[in-house]
Protein backbone atom coordinates (compact mmCIF):
# COMPACT_ATOMS: atom_id res chain seq x y z
CA UNK A 1 0.00 0.00 0.00
CA UNK A 2 1.27 3.63 -0.99
CA UNK A 3 2.09 6.37 1.95
CA UNK A 4 -0.03 8.90 2.72
CA UNK A 5 0.61 11.46 -0.15
CA UNK A 6 0.91 14.55 2.41
CA UNK A 7 3.87 15.94 4.19
CA UNK A 8 5.62 15.35 7.23
CA UNK A 9 4.85 18.81 9.21
CA UNK A 10 7.60 20.93 10.84
CA UNK A 11 6.14 22.23 13.68
CA UNK A 12 2.31 21.92 14.80
CA UNK A 13 -0.24 19.77 15.99
CA UNK A 14 -1.14 16.19 14.30
CA UNK A 15 -4.76 14.69 15.44
CA UNK A 16 -4.80 11.05 14.75
CA UNK A 17 -7.02 8.18 15.10
CA UNK A 18 -10.26 10.68 15.02
CA UNK A 19 -13.55 8.58 14.58
CA UNK A 20 -14.32 8.07 11.05
CA UNK A 21 -15.95 10.89 9.33
CA UNK A 22 -15.67 13.03 11.98
CA UNK A 23 -12.63 15.23 10.47
CA UNK A 24 -14.41 17.91 9.11
CA UNK A 25 -16.19 18.41 12.67
CA UNK A 26 -12.53 18.52 14.41
CA UNK A 27 -11.96 21.51 11.85
CA UNK A 28 -14.81 23.37 13.35
CA UNK A 29 -13.59 22.63 16.95
CA UNK A 30 -10.00 24.15 16.22
CA UNK A 31 -11.86 26.98 14.54
CA UNK A 32 -10.61 27.10 11.01
CA UNK A 33 -13.49 28.27 9.14
CA UNK A 34 -12.55 31.70 10.82
CA UNK A 35 -9.80 33.50 8.69
CA UNK A 36 -7.50 32.69 11.24
CA UNK A 37 -5.72 30.41 9.43
CA UNK A 38 -2.48 30.94 7.35
CA UNK A 39 -0.34 28.18 7.10
CA UNK A 40 -1.56 24.35 5.81
CA UNK A 41 -4.11 22.40 6.91
CA UNK A 42 -4.11 18.82 5.55
CA UNK A 43 -7.21 16.44 6.01
CA UNK A 44 -7.32 12.73 5.49
CA UNK A 45 -10.18 10.76 5.75
CA UNK A 46 -11.48 7.22 5.72
CA UNK A 47 -7.75 6.37 6.19
CA UNK A 48 -7.37 2.40 6.85
CA UNK A 49 -6.45 1.99 10.64
CA UNK A 50 -4.84 -1.18 12.42
CA UNK A 51 -7.15 0.13 15.39
CA UNK A 52 -10.59 0.75 13.97
CA UNK A 53 -10.98 -0.53 10.24
CA UNK A 54 -10.92 3.06 9.71
CA UNK A 55 -9.89 6.90 10.95
CA UNK A 56 -9.57 10.42 9.90
CA UNK A 57 -6.41 12.53 10.45
CA UNK A 58 -6.06 16.17 10.45
CA UNK A 59 -2.27 18.01 10.17
CA UNK A 60 -2.29 21.70 11.30
CA UNK A 61 0.86 23.42 10.97
CA UNK A 62 2.59 26.10 13.53
CA UNK A 63 -0.32 25.60 15.88
CA UNK A 64 -0.97 23.39 19.32
CA UNK A 65 -4.34 23.26 20.81
CA UNK A 66 -5.70 24.94 23.62
CA UNK A 67 -6.87 22.43 26.53
CA UNK A 68 -10.53 23.56 25.54
CA UNK A 69 -10.33 22.65 22.48
CA UNK A 70 -8.53 18.88 23.39
CA UNK A 71 -11.72 18.53 25.78
CA UNK A 72 -14.01 19.31 22.49
CA UNK A 73 -12.53 16.50 20.00
CA UNK A 74 -13.15 14.18 23.14
CA UNK A 75 -16.22 14.68 23.10
CA UNK A 76 -16.73 13.47 19.35
CA UNK A 77 -13.41 11.45 19.19
CA UNK A 78 -12.53 9.67 22.17
CA UNK A 79 -9.75 7.54 21.13
CA UNK A 80 -8.53 10.58 19.21
CA UNK A 81 -4.32 10.85 20.14
CA UNK A 82 -2.64 14.50 19.67
CA UNK A 83 0.80 14.90 18.70
CA UNK A 84 2.97 17.94 19.04
CA UNK A 85 5.37 18.32 16.15
CA UNK A 86 8.66 20.52 17.18
CA UNK A 87 11.31 20.49 14.57
CA UNK A 88 9.35 17.60 12.66
CA UNK A 89 10.02 15.64 15.57
CA UNK A 90 7.39 14.15 17.85
CA UNK A 91 7.89 16.50 21.16
CA UNK A 92 4.50 15.52 22.88
CA UNK A 93 2.08 12.11 22.06
CA UNK A 94 -1.06 12.15 24.63
CA UNK A 95 -4.36 10.69 24.10
CA UNK A 96 -7.53 12.26 24.53
CA UNK A 97 -9.70 11.71 27.42
CA UNK A 98 -12.81 13.28 28.41
CA UNK A 99 -12.67 14.98 31.71
CA UNK A 100 -15.38 13.70 34.59
CA UNK A 101 -17.63 17.16 34.56
CA UNK A 102 -17.85 19.11 30.81
CA UNK A 103 -18.16 22.77 31.29
CA UNK A 104 -18.50 25.41 29.29
CA UNK A 105 -17.99 23.62 25.63
CA UNK A 106 -21.16 21.89 24.96
CA UNK A 107 -24.97 23.81 24.78
CA UNK A 108 -27.34 21.37 26.83
CA UNK A 109 -29.80 20.24 23.72
CA UNK A 110 -33.27 20.82 25.37
CA UNK A 111 -34.09 24.16 24.20
CA UNK A 112 -36.19 24.41 27.47
CA UNK A 113 -33.04 24.08 29.61
CA UNK A 114 -32.53 26.83 31.98
CA UNK A 115 -29.07 27.40 30.41
CA UNK A 116 -30.43 28.54 26.96
CA UNK A 117 -32.21 31.32 28.86
CA UNK A 118 -29.88 34.30 29.19
CA UNK A 119 -28.52 33.57 32.55
CA UNK A 120 -25.34 34.11 33.97
CA UNK A 121 -24.12 30.15 33.94
CA UNK A 122 -22.25 27.93 32.04
CA UNK A 123 -23.49 24.55 30.54
CA UNK A 124 -22.56 21.91 33.15
CA UNK A 125 -22.61 18.18 32.24
CA UNK A 126 -21.95 15.14 33.65
CA UNK A 127 -20.00 12.06 32.35
CA UNK A 128 -22.60 9.20 32.48
CA UNK A 129 -20.12 7.04 30.51
CA UNK A 130 -16.95 7.45 28.09
CA UNK A 131 -17.52 5.24 25.91
CA UNK A 132 -19.63 5.95 23.83
CA UNK A 133 -19.52 9.79 25.18
CA UNK A 134 -22.92 10.06 27.39
CA UNK A 135 -23.54 13.38 28.99
CA UNK A 136 -26.25 14.46 31.06
CA UNK A 137 -27.15 18.32 31.88
CA UNK A 138 -26.74 18.95 35.57
CA UNK A 139 -29.41 21.39 35.49
CA UNK A 140 -32.29 19.87 33.38
CA UNK A 141 -31.08 16.11 33.76
CA UNK A 142 -31.65 15.18 30.11
CA UNK A 143 -29.08 13.25 28.56
CA UNK A 144 -27.39 15.14 24.95
CA UNK A 145 -28.19 13.32 21.91
CA UNK A 146 -26.13 15.13 19.34
CA UNK A 147 -22.84 16.27 21.23
CA UNK A 148 -21.59 17.64 17.75
CA UNK A 149 -24.35 19.70 16.95
CA UNK A 150 -24.24 21.57 20.39
CA UNK A 151 -20.37 22.25 20.59
CA UNK A 152 -19.79 25.58 21.55
CA UNK B 1 -29.65 12.81 59.89
CA UNK B 2 -28.64 16.28 58.88
CA UNK B 3 -30.88 17.91 56.45
CA UNK B 4 -30.38 21.61 57.71
CA UNK B 5 -29.75 24.14 54.91
CA UNK B 6 -30.43 20.67 52.32
CA UNK B 7 -31.35 21.82 48.68
CA UNK B 8 -34.39 19.39 47.35
CA UNK B 9 -34.22 19.71 43.58
CA UNK B 10 -34.58 15.96 42.67
CA UNK B 11 -35.98 13.06 44.10
CA UNK B 12 -32.40 11.63 43.35
CA UNK B 13 -30.61 13.95 45.27
CA UNK B 14 -32.36 11.92 48.19
CA UNK B 15 -31.11 8.12 49.38
CA UNK B 16 -33.75 5.53 50.43
CA UNK B 17 -32.81 6.44 54.21
CA UNK B 18 -33.28 10.03 53.90
CA UNK B 19 -37.08 9.62 51.94
CA UNK B 20 -37.74 7.03 54.60
CA UNK B 21 -36.86 9.39 57.43
CA UNK B 22 -39.01 12.07 56.31
CA UNK B 23 -41.96 9.61 55.88
CA UNK B 24 -41.59 8.85 58.92
CA UNK B 25 -41.30 12.17 59.94
CA UNK B 26 -44.41 13.10 57.89
CA UNK B 27 -46.41 10.87 59.83
CA UNK B 28 -45.63 12.39 63.13
CA UNK B 29 -46.94 15.70 61.59
CA UNK B 30 -50.29 14.58 60.60
CA UNK B 31 -52.45 15.79 63.88
CA UNK B 32 -50.43 19.22 63.32
CA UNK B 33 -51.38 18.99 59.89
CA UNK B 34 -54.90 18.46 60.97
CA UNK B 35 -55.25 21.49 63.62
CA UNK B 36 -55.65 18.81 66.23
CA UNK B 37 -52.30 19.63 67.63
CA UNK B 38 -50.32 23.09 67.46
CA UNK B 39 -46.47 24.10 67.18
CA UNK B 40 -44.22 27.05 66.64
CA UNK B 41 -41.31 25.35 65.73
CA UNK B 42 -40.85 27.45 62.62
CA UNK B 43 -41.54 31.08 64.31
CA UNK B 44 -39.71 33.71 63.02
CA UNK B 45 -39.27 32.03 60.31
CA UNK B 46 -40.09 32.78 56.39
CA UNK B 47 -40.24 31.02 53.48
CA UNK B 48 -40.62 32.50 49.92
CA UNK B 49 -42.88 30.87 47.98
CA UNK B 50 -41.27 31.95 44.05
CA UNK B 51 -44.31 30.50 41.55
CA UNK B 52 -44.00 31.41 38.32
CA UNK B 53 -46.49 29.16 36.94
CA UNK B 54 -49.53 28.54 38.22
CA UNK B 55 -50.43 25.86 41.22
CA UNK B 56 -53.02 25.32 43.71
CA UNK B 57 -52.36 22.60 45.59
CA UNK B 58 -48.75 22.42 45.83
CA UNK B 59 -48.47 26.35 46.38
CA UNK B 60 -51.52 26.49 48.73
CA UNK B 61 -50.09 23.41 50.66
CA UNK B 62 -46.81 24.83 51.10
CA UNK B 63 -48.10 27.95 52.99
CA UNK B 64 -50.40 25.74 54.91
CA UNK B 65 -47.44 23.91 56.22
CA UNK B 66 -45.41 26.51 57.23
CA UNK B 67 -48.04 28.11 58.51
CA UNK B 68 -48.96 25.05 60.75
CA UNK B 69 -45.44 25.58 62.03
CA UNK B 70 -45.63 28.75 62.88
CA UNK B 71 -43.45 30.19 60.61
CA UNK B 72 -44.69 32.86 57.68
CA UNK B 73 -44.65 32.80 53.93
CA UNK B 74 -43.80 35.49 51.24
CA UNK B 75 -45.73 35.17 48.06
CA UNK B 76 -44.82 35.98 44.48
CA UNK B 77 -47.80 35.10 42.64
CA UNK B 78 -47.77 37.60 39.58
CA UNK B 79 -44.41 37.01 38.21
CA UNK B 80 -45.53 39.33 35.10
CA UNK B 81 -45.68 42.69 37.54
CA UNK B 82 -42.37 41.57 39.16
CA UNK B 83 -39.26 42.36 37.98
CA UNK B 84 -38.78 39.43 35.87
CA UNK B 85 -41.56 40.84 33.62
CA UNK B 86 -38.52 43.72 32.81
CA UNK B 87 -35.78 41.00 32.03
CA UNK B 88 -34.27 40.08 35.50
CA UNK B 89 -32.91 36.70 35.46
CA UNK B 90 -33.71 34.10 37.62
CA UNK B 91 -30.48 34.13 39.30
CA UNK B 92 -30.76 37.59 40.05
CA UNK B 93 -34.58 37.51 41.50
CA UNK B 94 -33.04 34.20 43.47
CA UNK B 95 -30.06 36.09 44.86
CA UNK B 96 -32.52 39.28 46.24
CA UNK B 97 -35.72 36.87 47.47
CA UNK B 98 -32.73 34.89 49.45
CA UNK B 99 -32.02 38.35 51.23
CA UNK B 100 -35.24 38.31 52.68
CA UNK B 101 -35.97 34.97 53.80
CA UNK B 102 -35.19 31.43 55.41
CA UNK B 103 -35.72 28.99 52.44
CA UNK B 104 -37.27 29.15 48.79
CA UNK B 105 -39.85 27.27 47.04
CA UNK B 106 -39.95 27.13 43.42
CA UNK B 107 -41.77 26.53 40.65
CA UNK B 108 -40.77 27.49 36.87
CA UNK B 109 -41.58 26.76 33.62
CA UNK B 110 -38.08 25.55 32.92
CA UNK B 111 -36.34 22.93 33.67
CA UNK B 112 -33.20 22.88 36.08
CA UNK B 113 -34.18 26.49 37.14
CA UNK B 114 -34.52 24.71 40.50
CA UNK B 115 -30.56 23.53 40.46
CA UNK B 116 -29.69 26.94 38.81
CA UNK B 117 -31.68 28.47 42.05
CA UNK B 118 -29.77 26.10 44.73
CA UNK B 119 -26.45 27.72 43.07
CA UNK B 120 -26.60 31.12 43.69
CA UNK B 121 -28.55 30.46 46.87
CA UNK B 122 -27.30 30.03 50.34
CA UNK B 123 -30.65 29.31 51.93
CA UNK B 124 -32.39 25.93 51.12
CA UNK B 125 -34.55 25.51 47.76
CA UNK B 126 -37.45 23.46 47.43
CA UNK B 127 -38.04 22.38 43.81
CA UNK B 128 -41.93 22.52 43.77
CA UNK B 129 -41.94 21.37 39.77
CA UNK B 130 -39.43 22.84 37.30
CA UNK B 131 -41.48 22.74 33.60
CA UNK B 132 -41.32 18.70 32.44
CA UNK B 133 -38.41 17.99 35.05
CA UNK B 134 -38.96 16.81 38.71
CA UNK B 135 -41.47 17.35 41.32
CA UNK B 136 -39.78 15.60 44.44
CA UNK B 137 -42.29 16.93 46.88
CA UNK B 138 -45.08 15.55 45.15
CA UNK B 139 -42.90 11.70 44.43
CA UNK B 140 -42.41 11.93 48.52
CA UNK B 141 -46.42 12.63 48.74
CA UNK B 142 -47.13 10.37 46.39
CA UNK B 143 -44.51 7.55 48.71
CA UNK B 144 -46.56 8.63 51.91
CA UNK B 145 -49.55 7.91 50.68
CA UNK B 146 -48.98 4.80 49.36
CA UNK B 147 -47.10 3.54 52.32
CA UNK B 148 -49.38 4.75 54.80
CA UNK B 149 -52.41 2.72 52.75
CA UNK B 150 -50.57 -0.44 52.38
CA UNK B 151 -48.38 -0.25 55.27
CA UNK B 152 -45.18 -0.70 53.35
CA UNK B 153 -43.73 -0.27 49.82
CA UNK B 154 -41.57 -3.21 48.84
CA UNK B 155 -43.06 -5.59 46.93
CA UNK B 156 -46.76 -4.04 46.10
CA UNK B 157 -48.00 -3.75 42.45
CA UNK B 158 -47.98 -0.37 40.74
CA UNK B 159 -49.70 0.57 37.92
CA UNK B 160 -48.81 3.99 36.59
CA UNK B 161 -51.49 5.15 33.49
CA UNK B 162 -52.08 8.09 31.33
CA UNK B 163 -49.89 10.39 29.88
CA UNK B 164 -46.22 8.61 31.40
CA UNK B 165 -44.10 10.75 28.80
CA UNK B 166 -44.81 14.05 29.22
CA UNK B 167 -45.83 14.14 33.21
CA UNK B 168 -43.27 14.95 35.16
CA UNK B 169 -44.91 13.20 38.30
CA UNK B 170 -44.37 9.51 36.51
CA UNK B 171 -40.77 9.01 35.62
CA UNK B 172 -39.91 10.08 39.32
CA UNK B 173 -42.47 7.94 40.95
CA UNK B 174 -41.47 5.25 38.48
CA UNK B 175 -37.58 5.41 39.76
CA UNK B 176 -38.55 6.04 43.91
CA UNK B 177 -40.75 3.48 44.35
CA UNK B 178 -38.64 1.14 42.09
CA UNK B 179 -36.15 1.83 44.70
CA UNK B 180 -38.14 0.97 47.22
CA UNK B 181 -38.91 -2.48 45.71
CA UNK B 182 -42.39 -2.09 44.09
CA UNK B 183 -43.23 -3.97 40.99
CA UNK B 184 -44.11 -1.04 38.24
CA UNK B 185 -46.62 -1.33 34.78
CA UNK B 186 -46.35 1.27 32.60
CA UNK B 187 -49.85 1.64 31.21
CA UNK B 188 -50.08 4.27 28.08
CA UNK B 189 -50.51 4.38 24.35
CA UNK B 190 -47.61 4.14 22.18
CA UNK B 191 -46.99 7.98 21.71
CA UNK B 192 -47.57 8.48 25.24
CA UNK B 193 -45.51 5.69 27.06
CA UNK B 194 -42.71 5.89 29.37
CA UNK B 195 -39.57 7.28 28.04
CA UNK B 196 -37.06 4.77 27.19
CA UNK B 197 -34.69 6.65 29.67
CA UNK B 198 -36.90 6.45 32.80
CA UNK B 199 -37.31 2.75 31.87
CA UNK B 200 -33.39 2.09 31.51
CA UNK B 201 -33.33 3.71 34.83
CA UNK B 202 -35.97 2.00 36.43
CA UNK B 203 -33.83 -1.53 35.12
CA UNK B 204 -30.82 -0.22 36.44
CA UNK B 205 -32.25 0.32 39.75
CA UNK B 206 -33.20 -3.47 39.99
CA UNK B 207 -36.80 -3.16 38.42
CA UNK B 208 -38.67 -5.42 35.78
CA UNK B 209 -41.18 -2.65 34.69
CA UNK B 210 -43.86 -3.96 31.96
CA UNK B 211 -45.18 -1.90 29.62
CA UNK B 212 -48.53 -2.05 27.98
CA UNK B 213 -51.48 0.09 26.53
CA UNK B 214 -54.16 -2.35 27.75
CA UNK B 215 -55.26 -1.02 31.24
CA UNK B 216 -58.18 -4.30 31.52
CA UNK B 217 -54.90 -6.50 31.06
CA UNK B 218 -53.10 -5.56 34.51
CA UNK B 219 -56.64 -4.12 36.49
CA UNK B 220 -56.96 -7.81 38.19
CA UNK B 221 -53.16 -8.11 39.76
CA UNK B 222 -52.33 -4.43 40.95
CA UNK B 223 -52.41 -2.87 44.70
CA UNK B 224 -52.50 1.14 43.41
CA UNK B 225 -53.50 2.44 39.92
CA UNK B 226 -51.92 5.98 39.49
CA UNK B 227 -53.53 7.93 37.16
CA UNK B 228 -52.18 11.04 35.38
CA UNK B 229 -53.86 13.13 33.21
CA UNK B 230 -53.83 13.03 29.49
CA UNK B 231 -53.45 16.92 28.24
CA UNK B 232 -55.53 17.34 25.05
CA UNK B 233 -52.97 20.09 23.99
CA UNK B 234 -50.83 16.93 23.18
CA UNK B 235 -52.96 15.91 20.10
CA UNK B 236 -53.21 17.54 17.01
CA UNK B 237 -56.07 15.56 16.17
CA UNK B 238 -59.12 16.16 18.66
CA UNK B 239 -60.34 12.28 17.85
CA UNK B 240 -57.23 10.94 18.54
CA UNK B 241 -57.33 12.58 22.21
CA UNK B 242 -60.72 11.48 22.83
CA UNK B 243 -60.19 7.88 21.38
CA UNK B 244 -56.83 7.31 23.78
CA UNK B 245 -58.64 9.76 26.78
CA UNK B 246 -61.39 7.29 27.00
CA UNK B 247 -59.42 4.24 26.86
CA UNK B 248 -58.39 4.86 30.24
CA UNK B 249 -61.26 5.90 32.09
CA UNK B 250 -61.41 5.05 35.49
CA UNK B 251 -64.88 4.11 36.50
CA UNK B 252 -66.78 1.67 38.82
CA UNK B 253 -67.64 -0.59 35.78
CA UNK B 254 -63.76 -1.39 35.42
CA UNK B 255 -63.03 -1.45 38.99
CA UNK B 256 -65.48 -4.37 39.68
CA UNK B 257 -62.27 -6.05 37.98
CA UNK B 258 -59.84 -5.19 40.82
CA UNK B 259 -58.57 -6.55 43.87
CA UNK B 260 -60.80 -5.04 46.72
CA UNK B 261 -58.44 -3.22 48.65
CA UNK B 262 -57.12 -1.54 44.88
CA UNK B 263 -56.30 2.07 45.84
CA UNK B 264 -56.91 4.87 43.26
CA UNK B 265 -54.31 7.67 42.93
CA UNK B 266 -53.99 10.64 41.34
CA UNK B 267 -51.93 13.76 41.58
CA UNK B 268 -55.02 16.06 40.44
CA UNK B 269 -56.32 18.21 38.81
CA UNK B 270 -58.40 15.19 37.13
CA UNK B 271 -60.57 16.25 33.89
CA UNK B 272 -62.03 13.14 33.18
CA UNK B 273 -59.70 10.17 34.02
CA UNK B 274 -61.78 9.14 36.83
CA UNK B 275 -65.49 9.23 37.04
CA UNK B 276 -66.93 11.03 39.97
CA UNK B 277 -68.42 7.78 41.19
CA UNK B 278 -65.25 6.47 41.83
CA UNK B 279 -64.92 9.03 44.37
CA UNK B 280 -67.71 7.32 46.68
CA UNK B 281 -65.64 3.87 46.69
CA UNK B 282 -62.92 2.77 49.45
CA UNK B 283 -60.63 2.72 46.21
CA UNK B 284 -60.57 6.50 45.91
CA UNK B 285 -57.19 7.99 48.14
CA UNK B 286 -56.84 10.69 45.54
CA UNK B 287 -57.98 13.38 47.93
CA UNK B 288 -55.86 11.56 50.76
CA UNK B 289 -53.26 12.01 48.60
CA UNK B 290 -53.56 15.90 48.19
CA UNK B 291 -54.24 16.46 52.39
CA UNK B 292 -50.94 14.33 52.32
CA UNK B 293 -49.21 17.13 50.85
CA UNK B 294 -49.10 19.16 54.32
CA UNK B 295 -47.85 17.02 56.21
CA UNK B 296 -45.16 15.71 53.85
CA UNK B 297 -44.22 19.57 53.21
CA UNK B 298 -44.30 20.03 56.72
CA UNK B 299 -41.90 17.62 57.58
CA UNK B 300 -39.11 18.86 54.67
CA UNK B 301 -39.47 22.41 55.59
CA UNK B 302 -38.71 21.29 59.38
CA UNK B 303 -35.92 19.44 58.27
CA UNK B 304 -34.25 21.52 55.87
CA UNK B 305 -35.08 24.73 58.30
CA UNK B 306 -33.63 22.94 61.74
CA UNK B 307 -37.22 22.71 63.70
CA UNK B 308 -37.61 20.38 66.22
CA UNK B 309 -41.43 18.72 67.03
Amino acid sequence: MKEFKVTPIRNGTVIDHIDCGMALKVLRIIGVSSNNVSSPISVLMHVPSKKAGFKDVVKVEDRELDPKEVDKISLISPEATINIIRDFNVAEKYKVTLPQVVRGIVRCGNPSCITNLNEPVEPEFSVDSKKPPVLRCIYCDRILDDTAEHLI
Amino acid sequence: MEFKGLDIVSIRDLTREQIEFVLDLSEKMIPYARGEKFTKMLEGRILANLFFEPSTRTRMSFETAMARLGGRTLEMSHPSMMSIAKGETLADTIRMVESYSDAIVLRHPHEGAARLAAKFSRSPVINAGDGAGQHPTQTLLDLFTIRRDKKHIEGIKVALVGDLKYGRTAHSLAEALTMFGAEVTFVAPASLQMPRETVKQVEKLGGKPKLTSKLEEVIKDIDVLYVTRIQRERFPDPNEYLKVAGSYRIDNNLLREAKQNLTVMHPLPRVDEIAPEVDYTQHAKYFEQAFNGVPVRMALLSLVLGGEL
